[in-house]
């Protein structure tokens, strides 16, 4: 196995992030099958082993694939996002029908206020998420926005996304 | 109860329905590439949504729910990679988007490839 420099080695009980991702690959082949027998469990075992390994070599399983830090905030924040996607739909769908003048298209950099870099990650996905705003690009912690319309990047640049986004991190 | 069940399934698949049809609208009269993305971003989320949820209420087999819910979750974290992989592709290759300014100039024209 190459040696990563990346990795650290004081951070490195993966334990935790294994047996997540073993849990998560047993409850998604078990619903997904369907049959009980013995045969076909046995199968499933082993192809849950192999994933296993195969991630291990690949040097994936780490709190960034398996975010366990972050299991008991998300659902607060995944519920406050449901409600920002709904209404952004709504405020879409309108500019849709009403047409093109309604619109005012605008590329602009917004400031990511995370420390970690899968913090980043998750405020650039929510924005993407949410309709009428896509991140483009990420360099450092300034993230270029397309928006449909000058509100949402206001909407933004009021930075209740990033704030709550932070919240998760600490 | 079952009318219940069957009429807010019905109300959910009709609204996914507007929905999609809103966004492959969308599509079609949105000026320039980023803008029509976004369009897309109401098909992804809450449209797909809504018509997943009215088939979870059409069906009452758990295990059936249980799949639906995981496309769903598939759906909400493999739609946005997509969106920024095409954005960013765009974006790199020197594709300049329409701005406020001309876009009441010549917006329109140029939405016909």
């Amino acid at each position: 196995m190459p040696e990563n420099k990346f990795s650290d080695p004081d951070d490195r009980n993966l334990l935790p992030h294994t047996i997540s991702l073993f849990l998560i690959l047993a409850a998604f082949w078990l619903l997904n099958s369907g049959y009980y027998t013995l045969l076909i469990l046995s199968l499933g075992l082993i192809s849950i082993v192999l994933v296993l390994y195969v991630a291990h070599r690949m040097d994936v399983v780490d709190h960034e694939s398996q975010p366990l830090h972050l299991t008991l905030k998300l659902p607060g924040y995944l519920t406050w996002l449901t409600k920002e996607i709904i209404l952004s739909n709504i405020s879409v769908v309108k500019h849709i029908w009403l047409g093109n003048e309604t619109i005012s298209p605008v590329l602009t950099t917004i400031k990511a206020s995370q420390k970690t870099d899968i913090g980043k990650v998750i405020y650039a996905n929510s924005i993407t998420l949410t309709p009428g705003t896509v991140a483009v690009d990420l360099v450092g912690d300034q993230i270029t926005v397309h928006a449909i319309s000058r509100e949402n990047i206001e909407v933004l640049q009021a930075g209740e996304m990033d704030r709550r986004v932070s919240r998760l991190e600490d | 109860m079952d009318i219940v069940v069957n009429m807010s399934s019905g109300l959910c698949l009709l609204l996914g329905s507007f929905l999609c049809l809103s966004g492959g609208i969308g599509i079609i009269r949105f000026p320039d590439f980023y803008t029509r993305m976004h369009a897309v971003g109401v098909t992804d989320t809450l449209g797909a949504g809504m018509i997943l949820i009215g088939l979870m209420l059409q069906n009452p087999d758990s295990l059936v729910i249980i799949k639906l819910l995981m496309i769903l979750v598939m759906t909400i974290f493999i739609s946005p990679v997509a969106s920024h992989a095409l954005a960013k592709a765009a974006f790199r290759n020197d594709l300049v988007p329409l701005s406020d300014r001309n876009e009441h100039k010549g917006g329109t024209e140029s939405s016909n490839p």
